[in-house]
């Protein structure tokens, strides 16, 4: 009797009892990271700081151990940022002078390595799904993981760039649509890479890194032509903790609708006989399309709440119908429309997947039309 | 079905709250489009008189705080209200049951069903079955049939019917929050006629009662701004084209307010020392409030919102730039004060509406360098007797562009119009003075003559048989002098017109300029001798000045008004603009925000799942059946995982 229950038990282990050796030892690499890095800078950290810093430690531990490639990642990114941080010698000329800053891992060259990167893996990503090479399949997703790692390497360096300039000017790299579109980037071709593992299928990477690539574009766009990469000292309404919630859950909200519009294409094409064979099959695409939505959707409320709590301590008043706030709005009514269809009155398929992609209309105008065309208190980069 | 009923189902339906939910879509984006509260003669231009009318009647200028808009609002409250009521207690119910009055014939007609054969007896494969459930988190009970099976009806992730009663809950409570603090009370007085905005540009004191709120007013949204060294009790409300005037339980003063900026000259931080008296305190309070730092006393919180100028005290020398006068007098002016300038009919008065201690420009020609700190400047207007105004910014310090250093002054006509520039020429010492001396010079008739005299000496120089021509000259020199003091290059334009034939116009043009600029170098030299500077002449020092001279004297005549304003110094008060706000709403929407996401995460990430086991009496058969109130792609694999594992946990 014990041994057939242990059977039909071993899938339904709770979380921890399934950890193994390299799950703890990451944890305690971050944890011990942290602790040296609360007795090398507690005397500079008040006590929102700490917690963030002890706050990351279980964030990324937990992480880690729902998905096991994220340690790795996380434990890369701290070593190159770290390793890149300890040649600058506290002067910002030097990214000029030593080889490998000025060619790979400043934050202006990381992050250009990750605009290469991610543009190259799109590539691929398209020849794979032409050919059905499987080794460029790979290949592709390896890609995609240093574009990631390269991503994050150039935000932190860029973080402690920041602080080069001037100790007051020093912030997180959140805080203008230069940095914000990175964080996109990255998080986007992040959840993609989680739904590649999960359903085993490489074959929408080329739809996804599309969106990605876009964000590259504009990135370089901003870079090139309009020589807004610098880093900018925080007006006083950006200083403020909420920002450094605030601004992520919302990426996650866009990453993962844009992830859900390219998906809801790929499933416009194959329900129509295009690339139906190469593609997976609808309901796993329909499936992965409602995932990445309530993902979304879930992200975007709480960033839309910790918005409205840091607007009643910035502005005075959790709701001021601002530009920004009431397309936020739009967008969050738009996909609890979209989920009520599905769920209360089933609704799948074609129509469902034409308003995913029509919501990203939607979504990009909140993300980028209202900086465009729109006047607000949002104090964020106008174009 | 009574009309009651009627209405009751339309409104609980999802058809009219989603009705609702789009006309609240269309009028939030009509409001993002068109800018809301701006001054309403913005409006009158925009859309001209019928339209402006036909909007203001709608509404559309204050959207959000319209009538109609917080009606749509309540509407949605009353619809997802009356949606909870109708569906709430059917979810609790499905929450709690487990129905286990299922009988075989509908378990065998579910989609998901197999039949399992157990290698063991009625009470171990019971027993496994349990385990299997209880592993995996379902709760179950049991039922005897009457045929002696028995049937396990089990169930897992029940909770996630809360999902549905906490977002829709929690939509409706961040309605009553939102409306609240959208303060529905003050809308209908208004609405009925016993409070009125006021429009009229008085003092706080004289505002009459129907335009003001007491301090019992249940949420308000008000502004205050508080010079340094000042203290009120009342703020106001801005409401579509006026205002009212809300009282506070106590009373601010403002110590001092700070800008504090960075190396680069961005401002870094806005701070207020505020102290706060109330005659129910023992001492005042005193804080210190910042941007995303405010202070909340009884309720009401107050954030550091702006800054403005407080009254700053200037100081002016005032040149009259089309006299002979090279002598400034002194002005003394207040920010937002007014100075009057000369009597009777040329008399002027000077308004002044802003000082701004730092400017952050980019001066750079290509656009491409630094933005940097240029230093004050002050706007003001001049008004005539006739009542007409021009505004002017002048800058305190002189503005390096193009490599060289003016003092700048922009001057225009109406607020539509952007600034003209004016810019004199700085000297060798980076002061205003040597411009004015020379332009003092130039302009004075009187001195014409010995100007051009010293001009022909230098310029035909040698002897007696060209006296007569050098007079000429002299005189030609003198004449183009006394068009220039009258009118600049545009009068020697006139004279060139009136005097030379079109096809030398061009080349006379360039002689004419050279020969005022050789005036303008002895005139320089003339200044020089008078006020006994012995020095290289003004152009080996400052490369340009005298051609730069030259033309802002001829754009004087275009400046508007005989006078520069020319900034000496200032003795800065700012005000800090503050927010008062009393949202008693606040608290409700938080507390619906946690519910929100809670319920959120219940609805997508608990699923709810049914299962059922008729163990029957004989034979070791059983029937398993499986449902879930969302079938989706996960529930169809765990079904078949289910079936395998079952499987294994039944043979031997
Ligand atoms: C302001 C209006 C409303 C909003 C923003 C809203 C929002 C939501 C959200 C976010 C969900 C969860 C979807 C998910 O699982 O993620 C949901 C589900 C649902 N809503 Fe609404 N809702 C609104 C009004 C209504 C009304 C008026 C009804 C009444 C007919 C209704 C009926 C339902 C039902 C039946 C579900 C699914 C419950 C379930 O099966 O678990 N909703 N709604």
């Amino acid at each position: 009797m014990t041994s057939s229950k242990h059977v039909s038990n071993e899938n339904h282990q709770s979380f921890l009892q399934r950890l193994n050796w390299i799950d703890w030892l990451y944890a305690i690499v971050l944890t011990v990271s942290a602790l040296f890095a609360f007795k090398q800078y507690a005397e500079f950290m008040d006590i929102y700081e700490i917690s963030f810093l002890f706050g990351a430690v279980i964030l990324f531990s937990v992480l880690g151990w729902s998905w096991k490639p994220v340690r790795l990642l996380v434990v890369s990114v701290a070593a190159v940022s770290v390793f890149s941080t300890t040649l600058y010698h506290a002067d910002l000329a030097r990214i000029d002078q030593v080889f490998l800053l000025k060619f790979l891992i400043s934050s202006q060259s990381a992050i250009m390595w990750m605009n290469v990167l991610f543009f190259l893996a799109t590539a691929i990503y398209w020849f794979a799904l032409a050919t059905r090479s499987e080794f460029s399949g790979r290949l592709a997703s390896a890609i995609t993981w240093s574009a990631v790692l390269m991503g994050f390497v150039g935000l932190m360096v860029r973080w402690y760039e920041s602080y080069l300039i001037a100790p007051d000017v020093g912030h997180i790299p959140l805080s203008n649509l230069y940095e914000v579109f990175i964080v996109f980037c990255l998080i986007t071709a992040l959840m993609y890479l989680y739904y590649e593992q999960r359903y085993a299928t490489k074959q929408l990477g080329g739809f996804v890194l599309l969106i990605v690539s876009f964000g590259v574009g504009f990135i370089l766009w901003y870079t090139f032509d309009r020589h807004a990469s610098g880093i900018q000292p925080l007006v006083p309404a950006l200083q403020s903790y909420w920002m450094k919630i605030h601004v992520p859950a919302n990426f996650v909200g866009y990453g993962s609708f844009s992830l859900a519009a390219m998906v809801a294409s790929a499933y416009l094409l194959a329900s129509n006989g295009l690339l139906t064979s190469r593609l997976p099959k609808l309901d796993v695409l329909d499936d992965l399309m409602y995932k990445a939505i309530s993902i979304g959707f879930i992200f975007f409320t709480i960033a839309t709440i910790l918005g409205a709590m840091w607007a009643a301590e910035a502005w005075g008043s959790y709701w001021s119908w601002d530009a920004k706030e009431t397309w936020a709005l739009i967008v969050w009514l738009n996909y609890a429309a979209w989920l009520h269809l599905r769920l209360v009155k089933g609704l799948r398929g074609i129509m469902l997947a034409w308003w995913a992609l029509i919501g990203l209309l939607v979504t990009s105008f909140a993300f980028l039309g209202v900086n465009m065309f729109l006047s607000g208190l949002h104090s964020y980069g106008t174009l | 079905m009574t009309f009651s009923k009627k209405l009751f189902e339309l409104l609980s339906s999802m058809r009219f709250a989603v009705s609702v939910l789009t006309i609240l879509g269309i009028a939030s984006i009509i409001g993002t489009v068109l800018k809301q509260n701006e001054p309403y003669t913005n409006y009158v231009i925009q859309f001209g008189q019928f339209w402006f009318d036909f909007f203001e009647l709608i509404g559309l200028y204050d959207i959000y705080h319209n009538l109609w808009f917080l009606i749509i609002l309540i509407f949605l409250a009353c619809s997802t209200g009356l949606c909870i009521y109708r569906n709430a207690p059917l979810m609790l119910k499905e929450l709690k049951a487990f129905r286990e009055s299922a009988s075989e014939k509908s378990l065998r007609s579910f989609s998901h069903k197999i039949e399992l054969k157990s290698a063991y007896d009625k009470e171990e494969t019971k027993e496994r079955l349990l385990a299997f459930l209880t592993a995996r988190g379902f709760r179950f009970k049991f039922k005897a049939q009457t045929d002696g099976s028995e049937l396990i009806a089990a169930k897992a992730g029940s909770y996630q019917r809360l999902g549905y009663i906490f977002t829709h809950a929690a939509i409706l409570i961040i309605c009553i929050g939102g409306l609240m603090d959208g303060n529905v009370p003050l809308k209908i007085q208004e609405f009925l006629g016993h409070k009125q905005i006021e429009t009229r540009d008085i003092p706080a004191t004289e505002v009459p009662k129907i335009s003001r709120l007491s301090v019992r007013n249940l949420s308000f949204r008000a502004n205050m701004t508080l010079a340094e060294g000042s203290s009120a009790n009342v703020a106001f409300e801005r409401v579509r084209d006026g205002y009212m005037v809300q009282e506070l339980p106590f009373t601010i003063a403002l110590d001092d307010f700070r800008i504090e900026h960075y190396p680069t000259g961005q401002p870094k931080s806005f701070e207020s020392d505020l102290v706060i008296t109330d005659p129910e305190l023992t001492a005042p309070i005193k804080k210190t409030i910042s941007v995303n730092h405010p202070l909340i006393y009884k309720g009401i919180a107050i954030y550091q919102s702006d800054f403005q100028d407080g009254g700053s005290r200037l100081d002016f020398n005032v040149w009259g730039v089309l006299s002979a006068t090279s002598k400034p007098f002194p002005l003394v002016g207040r920010v937002f004060g007014k100075s009057p300038l000369g009597e009777g009919a040329d008399a002027l008065q000077v308004e002044f509406n802003d000082f701004r201690k730092f400017n952050i420009l980019n001066l750079s020609a290509d656009g491409k360098g630094k933005p940097h700190n240029v230093g004050p400047n002050v706007t003001f207007k001049v008004r005539d007797a006739a009542g007409q105004a021009r505004e002017y910014v002048n800058y305190m310090q002189p503005l390096q562009l193009d490599g060289k250093y003016y003092f700048v002054s922009g001057m225009r006509g109406t607020p539509q119009e952007d600034f003209k520039y004016l810019r004199l020429p700085a000297d060798e010492n980076l002061t205003v003075d040597g411009f004015m001396q020379l332009r003092a010079a130039l302009f004075n008739k009187a001195n014409h003559a010995e100007i051009a005299h010293r001009f022909a000496l230098d310029a035909i120089k040698e002897n007696d048989a060209q006296g007569k021509s050098r007079i000429q000259f002299e005189k030609s020199v003198q004449q183009l002098l006394g068009a220039f003091s009258e009118g600049g290059y545009a009068e020697i334009a006139k004279l060139i017109e009136a005097s030379v034939p079109e096809k030398q116009r061009d080349k006379a043009a360039q002689t004419y300029i050279k020969i005022i600029n050789g005036a303008a170098y002895q005139a320089d030299l003339l200044v020089r001798e008078k006020t006994g500077v012995k020095a290289a002449s003004v152009e080996e020092l400052v490369p340009g000045f005298l051609q730069d001279s030259l033309n802002a004297m001829s754009d004087l005549f275009f400046y508007g008004e005989p006078i520069y304003l020319q900034m000496t110094n200032y003795e800065q008060r700012e005000a800090s603009g503050l927010q008062l706000t009393r949202s008693p709403g606040k608290n409700l929407v938080y507390l619906g925000s946690v519910l929100l996401v809670l319920g959120i995460f219940a609805m997508i990430y608990i699923r709810e799942r049914r299962i059922w086991f008729l163990v029957k009496p004989k034979a070791g058969a059983v029937v398993f059946a499986m449902t879930a109130n969302r079938k989706n792609r996960d529930f169809e694999i765990e079904f078949e995982q289910y079936c395998d594992q079952l499987k294994k946990t039944l043979v031997n």
